[in-house]
């Protein structure tokens, strides 16, 4: 029996894992999204704090993921064996690289551009919404495409405490010495890694574009 | 109202008082400056590079804000404007341009008459008005983004922005300095007729003296910070102080103003 026989065979639950899988990704990037943005915009202009920030969330980033997941176990309110754990550890690891882009790509906007934008007249808030975010947006966006990948490679871990998702399969896989386990965990997360690169890039070349 | 009876009884569209301004390392760049412009004249800011020209410019629209004394603006203390209204009634062009990348021609123009919430129509009508006034046909240029324009039509396209809203005060930073030879010619003379028709107020900052001699009906020599004076360009090719003559020189053989004095 090959990876794929096995894969189809238990095909309810490759689907299953898979849906699991998405579903921890999607809630960590959307809380990662909701911190990183309008944190990184804030942090435009706050120099010392920014390199505070960016710091941490660089600690953050070297701190192995199993261990991470372990440490936040025993926290309160977020902690515990399940789901909500991964999920606020996986937000953790994506909010880096969606600070930093969001940061430097507001920050790398022509100064020229901000400045004349300032001088027509446009309040703070218009040369943010019309002229900094539009011309920051492809490199936020690349911020957000590298978080996402890394998510998703990072979420088959999250199995280790109970989250549930494609790791299942590689924990069980590695526990029972079967490759084939493995790999119908290791090649739908693979997939997923490769649609979400491909789709968000995409995306990020018709904003850049338009 | 009041604006409009200090605007008649003071005759000018801007006034600096006893101006100082210091870098934020504390360095002061000038002190004491006492500057004038006439409604509807064109005063040249002359200097090098470091003498503070910019700074007035930007001290105008308050994208800086004076260390000491006053800015007069119509007539009003440039403090007491809400710096956003008077900035949409300042017309800025930079030597950079700094048109909007990601917008097109026809929205880079409008940017000024849509702040101020002018209906579609009469904002559309506009941007027609300025493309022709800038010579840029409308129906060629108005979809096309910067990044496919020329130099000298990106240049175009800023005076066309800062002239939309009809300000009645035109801002402009080395506006042609990055220009091709040829094209800078072809711009300044346009922009010299466009001046003259259309009775601005304009503060025009260079370093290149031909320029302000050509566009200026004043010219104000700054040197480290210090107004030198300010001449009429007749008067600046007359003129013995030394920093004037540094410039006057600078005009080189061929054109025979120097041997004019």
């Amino acid at each position: 029996m090959n990876w794929y026989e096995f894969m189809l065979r238990n095909r309810s639950e490759v689907m299953e894992r898979t849906i699991e899988h998405i579903g921890l990704v999607g809630a960590a990037m959307a809380i990662a999204l909701v911190i990183g943005l309008p944190l990184g915009i804030a942090l435009v202009q706050r120099r010392t704090t920014r390199r505070w920030v960016l710091g941490a969330a660089n600690i953050v980033q070297t701190i192995p993921s199993l261990a991470l997941f372990g440490f936040l176990i025993p926290v309160p309110w977020i902690g515990g064996v399940g789901a909500s754990t991964a999920i606020v550890a996986l937000a953790l690891y994506a909010l880096l690289p969606i600070l930093h882009n969001t940061c430097t790509g507001i920050a790398e906007v022509n100064p020229a551009v901000v400045e004349s934008a300032r001088g027509m007249g446009m309040t703070p808030r218009q040369v943010l919404w019309q002229v900094q975010l539009p011309l920051a947006a492809p490199v936020m966006l690349s911020g957000i495409r590298v978080a996402t990948v890394i998510s998703i490679g990072v979420t088959t871990i999250a199995a280790a405490i109970g989250a549930g998702g494609l790791g299942v399969f590689i924990f069980r896989g590695v526990a029972m010495v079967n490759n084939q386990v493995i790999l119908a965990g290791a090649i739908p997360a693979a997939l997923l890694a490769l649609v979400a690169d491909l789709g968000l890039g995409l995306l990020q070349r018709s904003i850049k574009n338009r | 109202m009041a604006e409009q009876s200090n605007q008649i009884s003071d005759g000018n569209a801007i006034e600096f008082r006893e101006v100082a301004y210091r870098l934020p390392s504390g360095v002061a760049l000038f002190s004491g400056l006492n500057l004038s412009v006439a409604h509807g004249e064109t005063l040249v800011l002359l200097g090098r590079s470091g003498s503070g020209k910019t700074t007035i410019l930007k001290l105008i629209n308050r994208l800086l804000e004076p260390s000491q004394g006053t800015i007069l603006i119509a007539g009003r203390p440039g403090s007491d404007w809400d710096p956003i209204q008077l900035r949409r009634g300042i017309g800025y062009v930079i030597q950079d341009v700094g048109l909007f990348p990601h917008w097109t021609v026809e929205r880079n123009v409008a940017v000024v008459p849509r702040l101020e919430n002018w209906t579609e129509d009469r904002v559309q009508q506009r941007v027609g008005e300025m493309m022709d006034l800038v010579g840029l046909p409308h129906g060629e240029f108005a979809k096309r983004r910067p990044a496919e324009l020329s130099g000298g039509q990106k240049q175009r396209v800023g005076v066309a922005r800062a002239l939309a809203a009809d300000p009645p005060i035109l801002l402009m930073d080395e506006p042609f300095g990055a220009l091709d030879p040829v094209t800078r010619a072809d711009l300044q003379r346009e922009f010299r007729a466009l001046a003259s028709r259309l009775q601005k107020t304009i503060v025009f900052v260079t370093h290149d003296v031909r320029e302000a001699l050509f566009l200026g009906t004043r010219i104000a020599l700054l040197e480290q910070g210090r107004l030198v004076g300010i001449y009429t360009p007749a008067a600046f090719l007359k003129a013995s102080e030394p920093e004037v003559r540094a410039f006057a020189v600078s005009l080189g053989s061929g054109s025979g103003e120097d041997e004019a004095m």
